[in-house]
């Protein structure tokens, strides 16, 4: 397999987009990382995009033909196919890209992610919610933050992780944002804020629960050889790894572990040749506060129960050991669903480049962990300087 | 939505499951295939006792459009005593409820197709005890 | 020998005083209460109805005896609030309970009495031989129009009742109807309430249907008022049933377990049959039971039950009176919800 480089990003800003469309939404992350890599355009040979759900925020399927088409690529024919996982569908479209590149099948692939959620209103959540077992948890009117509140009721009754700790999760992701000038939320907002907002889902509240955004993103990938000719900072992917689990919470043998997480975080690791230790930088997919807590736990950034040590004491702050979420993460950034894998993997790449401004962080290597549903699909994806 | 509603009614108005005889583990909600056989799985259909344990719950406040009118509600992960844990609506003050409750099913109606549609009834469960 | 095989009864958890309702519509609560015998009445839950009163009455009746429910051979629920207009409600209830495919089915409706109707149905079969058990079912979540009289007395509930010949714990001796054309009591089609004669429904209506059949009844069988251990009318208000028993030679002790009115209202086609599953719940191996329905429109059902040695066998908790107990109870604001009178969008 050929070694990949990540040669250009670019993202939309995430958030309400009124005034944009879904293909003005793709189209400028999609520039941006053309410009970011110095491409024309048609070097291009394949796209990936990871959508959820074009067909329910939009009523519009053939998503990738409308993107390559309004793109501007129409006129090279070239394959772009659509990948679906839910809020993961971003993190598989990197991965399809990363195998086109390593197998040598293409040379230059464009990944993108994008959603466009707010035209439908408040039917957004609902849509988002068909992440989970439609027939068998949305039915009895579980909703995604309610089957997530039932893992953070969970995990404070077995580890006693507390409400504060959750809070603090927000209040970091929100001070990040400040820094991030794509970010949705871009304003710090206080513990006693945090903890005193209404519950969404009892145990958690408005404040642990990620927004749901508008956004794109896109990343360009080439074989190593290739990625020279267009970059003195190319970043490598070492390893991009994907698993599943069942698609319900109910049916995990052990509700708070995500199997998919830890599966794919160990072939990664033993891919890119790293361990958890080696980690310096990560985007997690903190869809609520809970998640990012068992994210640290199943990537093996703490033990399992211990997940809420690391927000006490400011491990995963930005000046801390593993900053997380940097770019203000899911919360704070925005969660545009199918974009998010891609908006990981743009933030990861700006982190190693050096090139992140005020929320630079210093590592050698960087992680993305991009999760569908309650956690049926997760991706890995770990770079490297 | 109509057929695919009426494909599973005799599993979703009783507790009616499955159970694999060649490794014993029984299923709810039904599967075809038993994820530990695999292609040596023997599924054989099985009727729950319908009690059951709180194992989690949460009080939902931020609720679908056409559950507005129940809110707050209650949805529960509840271990059923042959084995799965399920989630089902948990009819119970949520005041009242707490993780380790013993709960039994109940039949109730869980919405419909709009004004003029069908009507989904299915298993919710209440306090027993 | 054919009878009650077992019984089971299902009343909402919710209640509402009459003096919550009186307070909005600027009448006297304790005038009213005392008027029409009504303390309180239960109201279903958004996610109660006909058909999940129904069912759950009818898994209570099943459960008790631990019958193979494949071998109830017809399903006949009466109502007059079934969910659907048209689309059965018996058909849920078989589907819930598990009967398989291979059952006599209708719903019914008779007004109060639809449920002692399906009763009749059931036994007939069973004397015929055409079944080997039946399950008579009556569930109501009734409706009165805001700020209409019934308004205080139309509740929900229901009780079902297997019918068979095998252990039988109260035997049916008899069996009959007086019957009329009689419009004392109406909705019609599309109408979302019903619409009443007023005082109309007393003389020519309710006292006229129930003593003719009480009447009858006794008549054929040779039996008198002190035959009988308990009395069971149907109930629309605390008054109408006292009344009745008196004009019949009831004393007041008799129909006292059976008279459940105050408490829960009035649960239309669940009304009587709530009100002998009461009685069964203490009746004693030989005592006989009265048990006379009224459906407006207008009909009674008479029934001359006599309880065997089984019912001691019978588990017969949780008792009516115990349910009728555990109510939580609700304002004006949230009836109006559950009973979706607030119009949203
Ligand atoms: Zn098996």
């Amino acid at each position: 397999m050929r070694r990949v480089a990540v040669i250009g990003v670019g993202q939309s800003k995430f958030g309400e987009l009124w005034d944009s469309s879904f293909r003005d939404i793709v189209l400028s992350a999609g520039v941006e990382a053309l410009e970011d890599a110095g491409l024309e355009g048609k070097e291009l040979e394949a796209m990936y995009i990871g959508n959820m759900s074009g067909g329910r925020y939009l009523g519009q399927e053939h998503i990738a033909a409308l993107i390559a088409d309004y793109a501007g690529l129409a006129e090279l024919n070239i394959p772009s196919t659509r990948v679906e996982a839910a809020d993961a569908s971003g993190g598989l479209a990197l991965r399809q890209a990363c195998m086109a590149v390593a197998s040598g099948m293409h040379d230059i692939v464009i990944a993108a992610g994008a959603e466009k959620v707010t035209d439908v209103g408040s039917k957004a959540m609902e849509i988002l919610a068909s992440a989970t077992d439609r027939e068998w948890e949305v039915f009895t009117g579980a909703t995604l933050a309610s089957l997530y509140a039932m893992i953070a009721r969970l995990h404070m009754r077995e580890f006693g992780t507390k409400p504060e700790d959750l809070a603090m999760v927000s209040v970091k992701n929100h001070k990040n944002a400040t820094l991030n000038p794509k970010a949705q939320f871009r304003r710090e907002i206080s513990l006693e804020v945090a903890l005193n907002s209404p519950y969404v889902a009892e145990p958690l509240r408005l404040f642990d629960c990620a927004p749901l955004s508008d956004g794109a993103a896109a990343v360009i990938l080439a074989s190593e050889d290739i990625a020279k000719k267009y970059t003195d900072t190319p970043v490598y992917i070492s390893a991009c790894s994907q698993a599943s689990d069942y698609i319900a919470l109910h049916s995990r043998k052990d509700l708070l572990t995500m199997q998919a997480v830890v599966h794919a975080a160990r072939q990664a690791y033993e891919q890119a040749g790293i361990e958890a230790k080696d980690v310096g930088v990560a985007e997690v997919h903190d869809s609520f506060t809970i998640a990012e807590i068992l994210a640290y736990e199943d990537l093996g950034f703490a033990k399992k129960g211990e997940g809420a040590e690391l927000i006490r004491e400011g491990v995963t702050c930005l000046d801390g050991e593993i900053p997380v979420n940097p770019s203000g993460g899911l919360k704070a950034c925005g969660h545009a669903v199918g974009a998010t894998g891609i908006r990981q993997a743009v933030e990861i790449t700006l982190q190693l480049r050096g090139e992140a401004g005020k929320r630079q962080v210093d590592a050698e290597n960087g992680l993305a962990l991009n999760v569908g549903g309650t956690g049926a699909t997760a991706t890995v994806t770990i770079f490297t300087r | 939505m109509l057929p695919r509603f009426w494909r599973k009614i005799k599993y979703r108005y009783d507790l009616v499951g499955t159970k694999c005889k060649n490794c014993g583990n029984s299923y709810y909600p039904p599967r075809n295939l038993c994820p530990v056989c695999r292609r040596k799985s023997d599924i054989a259909e099985m009727k729950f006792s319908g009690r059951g344990e709180v194992i989690s719950y949460s009080v939902v406040h931020e609720a679908p459009e056409d559950l507005k009118a129940q809110k707050p509600y209650v949805v529960a992960l509840i271990k059923l005593e042959e084995g799965p844990v399920i989630t089902s609506q948990l009819v119970c003050d949520p005041e009242n409820v707490r993780t380790g409750m013993r709960v039994k099913k109940a039949f109730r109606k869980y919405g419909e197709e709009g004004e003029a549609g069908i009507i989904y009834y299915g298993t919710k469960f209440v306090p027993d005890e | 020998m054919i009878g009650i095989v077992s019984y089971g009864t299902y009343i909402p958890r919710y209640r509402i005083k009459a003096e919550e309702i009186a307070r909005i519509w600027g009448e006297d609560g304790d005038v009213i209460s005392r008027g029409l015998g009504i303390i309180q009445k239960s109201v279903p839950s958004l996610d109660e109805d006909t058909a999940t009163i129904a069912v759950e009455a009818a898994r209570e009746a099943v459960q008790r005896v631990k019958i193979d429910t494949t071998k109830i051979g017809a399903v006949y629920v009466g109502s007059e609030s079934h969910p659907y207009v048209v689309k059965p409600t018996a058909t849920i209830v078989g589907e819930a309970l598990g009967i398989g495919n291979e059952y006599f089915a209708a719903d019914l409706e008779f007004a109060c009495k639809a449920g002692t109707a399906g009763m009749q149905n059931c036994i007939a079969m069973a004397k015929a031989g055409v079944i080997e058990y039946g399950l008579a079912i009556g569930a109501d979540t009734s409706q009165g129009a805001p700020g209409d009289p019934l308004e205080y007395s139309a509740s929900a509930g229901g009780a079902a009742y297997l019918i068979g010949s095998k252990d039988v714990i109260a035997e049916v001796e008899a069996m009959y109807s007086f019957t009329s054309d009689t419009p004392d009591f109406w909705r019609k089609e599309g109408q979302p309430y019903p619409s009443h004669g007023g005082r109309f429904t007393g003389t020519p209506a309710y006292f006229r249907h129930v003593t003719s059949a009480a009447k009858l009844i006794m008549e054929r069988t040779g039996l008198n008022a002190s035959d009988f251990k308990y009395a069971v009318f149907h109930q629309p208000n605390g008054k109408f049933p006292a009344r009745a028993a008196k004009m019949l030679g009831f004393s007041s002790e008799q129909i006292k377990q059976g008279l459940i009115v105050p408490y829960i209202g009035n649960t239309y086609s669940g009304s009587s049959l709530l009100g002998l599953a009461a009685v069964l719940d203490v009746v004693k191996p030989d005592e006989r039971i009265l048990l006379i329905s009224f459906g407006s429109g207008a009909g009674s059902d008479a029934f001359v039950i006599r309880a065997t040695k089984a019912i001691e066998d019978l588990e017969r908790n949780p008792k009516v009176w115990d349910k009728i107990k555990g109510g939580v109870y609700i304002d004006y604001g949230l009836y109006l919800k559950f009973r979706r009178k607030i119009k949203v969008r």
